[in-house]
Order: structure tokens, then C-alpha cells, then sequence
């Protein structure tokens, strides 16, 4: 068995509004000096030692994110 | 009599209000079942709004698997017209039928309100009763109906004409060249963030704009 971290984040040149909403209550929390927030999602996934990473990257583009609007990073930490 | 095939996911809200809508325009509703592994023989597939499977992951995202689903991207290829509205539109956008993607609304908020549209794409299987250029009113509620794509993409569908209709007097979500709907590349399928459902009778809508939708789907049937 292994952990596997996929983190999904908007592309850059896609509108962040959940982002941008924290980017601005931080100032009004007493925050600053912080001058962007992006969001994304952060997924671990406990996989066998037969799955192999050509599996993991077609889970990743497929189903945990939509290469139209998101990219993806695969990590195996364990 | 034309069969239109309205599904249901676990979530879905506006199924009823499509069977109305089909009714009202004298076709034969047909419910389809997101388990279900056939079409039951229908002429046509309307995939409603609501919140299938409970937006989870991304709206549409998990409803694209759906066991019913499959048959509408097979049956698609081959040329069935299919209208996705508001989370049908997402499930279209996630299958990989009509290009692009919704995102969350720009302001963040969810809308509901009757929004004015000026429809372009005529030549639709779903649009065919429209004049070019007509406004009609019909209303919008979503959270995530903010039309993104890349601007190749974006230019493509414009210079082919597959912008079905833009939302006029101001954009309630954000969408990208204020693109309210789109068309696929044979123009048989056709994906919108507003509710034609909704606006088929002045007693209980904002107008009977949305009607020309189902009629429209009628005669291209009718033609084939």
C-alpha cells in the first residue's frame, strides 16, 4: 500500500472567485501583506502497489479534475 | 409521437417540470432512470437540472458515469439531439459533448431570477423556431453557470455560429462573452444555464419563450 496526494488547482488564466473571496475577508480579519489566494482541492488515496502511474494520471484527468479548467500534481509520499 | 427520454440522477430537481415542458409541446415523455441501461426507444434525451449527486467533486462530475449516460454519449454520436439543462449543461461539459466548462458564478452568489437572452444559433435541433436575434425571457438559479473555455475554443464556437444565446441586460454570472448556451459541432446537441422548462406557460413562468425549445426539438424529429 502507498499514499498518494493528487492536488487539483484552477489553471492560472481561470477566474478564482472562492479565492479571491478569502484574498479579501484576510484584510478584514487584520491579515496582511497577503496579495493572492488560490483554491483547489487536495485528495489522498491510499493504493495498491499494483497500481501504476499511468493508472494514477488517467484517475487524476478523468475523474479528479477537469483538464479544461484545472491541473494536477501527483505525489507518492509513502 | 416524437419520445423524449427525461432522466433522473439522485438530486435531479426539474425532471417534472421537462415532462410538462414535452407534454405541452405534444411529445411523448418517456422517464429514464440514471441506472438504467437502455434508452427505452426514444427520439431524444433531455438531461434536467437540479444537483445530481449532490454536486459533489464538481456539478456533473460523477453524473457523467451514470450507467444512463453512456447511452446518451453513444446515442449522441450517432446523431440523437440531447438538451442539457443547467446541471444538465454541466453533465454535457464533464462527457465531453459540448466544449468547456461551468465555474462558479463570478459575484460568488447563487442567482435565481428571469434573465433576458438573445438567441443567435437558429439552426439547432433545438432551436429552429427562434428568429435570429430574438430576446426571450426565461428564468436562471444556479450557483456554478459561469461559461469558461479557452479562447480558441471561445472563437471557434462563435465564427462556426454555435453560440445558441447570450444573456442580455447584464450577465449574472460571469460567463465568458456573456454565453448563456452552446451547440455541438452537428448541432443535435445543446447545452444552457437557463430554464426553457420553466417559461412554457404564462400562468406559472415569466413567458412561453422556453417552449420554442421543445417545439423546435419536435420538427427537427419530425424532419429525420
Amino acid at each position: 500500500m502507498a499514499r498518494v496526494i493528487v492536488d487539483v488547482m484552477p489553471k492560472q488564466e481561470i477566474l478564482d472567485p472562492q479565492g479571491q473571496a478569502v484574498a479579501k475577508a484576510l484584510p478584514r480579519l487584520g491579515f496582511s501583506g497577503i496579495s493572492d489566494v488560490r483554491q483547489g482541492k487536495h485528495f489522498e488515496l491510499e493504493v495498491d502497489d499494483l497500481v501504476d502511474d499511468a493508472t494514477l494520471e488517467k484517475i487524476a484527468s478523468s475523474l479528479l479534475s477537469n483538464p479544461v479548467i484545472e491541473d494536477f500534481v501527483i505525489r507518492r509520499v509513502s | 409521437m416524437t419520445k423524449v427520454g427525461v432522466i433522473t440522477f439522485p438530486g435531479t430537481l426539474d425532471d417534472t417540470d421537462v415532462v410538462r415542458a414535452v407534454s405541452r409541446a405534444g411529445a411523448e415523455p418517456v422517464n429514464l432512470w440514471h441506472g438504467d441501461h437502455d434508452l427505452k426507444g426514444v427520439d431524444a434525451v433531455v438531461v434536467p437540472g437540479g444537483f445530481s449527486y449532490g454536486d459533489y467533486l464538481r456539478c456533473g462530475a460523477i453524473a457523467r458515469f451514470a450507467p444512463v449516460m453512456t447511452e446518451v454519449i453513444e446515442a449522441a454520436g450517432k446523431g440523437m439531439p440531447v438538451l442539457g439543462i443547467c446541471n444538465g449543461f454541466q453533465i454535457l461539459c464533464e462527457s465531453g459533448l459540448l466544449p468547456g466548462a461551468l465555474v462558479r458564478n463570478a459575484g460568488l452568489h447563487y442567482v435565481c431570477k428571469d434573465q433576458w437572452l438573445k438567441v443567435e444559433n437558429t439552426s439547432s435541433a433545438w432551436s429552429s423556431r427562434f428568429e435570429a436575434g430574438a430576446e426571450i425571457l426565461v428564468p436562471v438559479k444556479h450557483g456554478e453557470g459561469n461559461y469558461t473555455a479557452s479562447q480558441e475554443t471561445l472563437d471557434q464556437l462563435e465564427a462556426e455560429g454555435r453560440v445558441l444565446a447570450r444573456y442580455v441586460s447584464g450577465n449574472p454570472n460571469g460567463a465568458q462573452r456573456d454565453i448563456a448556451g452552446v451547440v455541438s459541432e452537428n448541432g443535435r446537441v445543446v447545452g444552457l444555464m437557463p430554464h426553457p422548462e420553466h417559461a412554457i406557460d404564462a400562468l406559472t413562468g415569466p413567458s412561453d419563450d422556453g417552449l420554442g425549445m421543445f417545439l423546435s426539438l419536435i420538427d427537427s424529429v419530425v424532419k429525420t
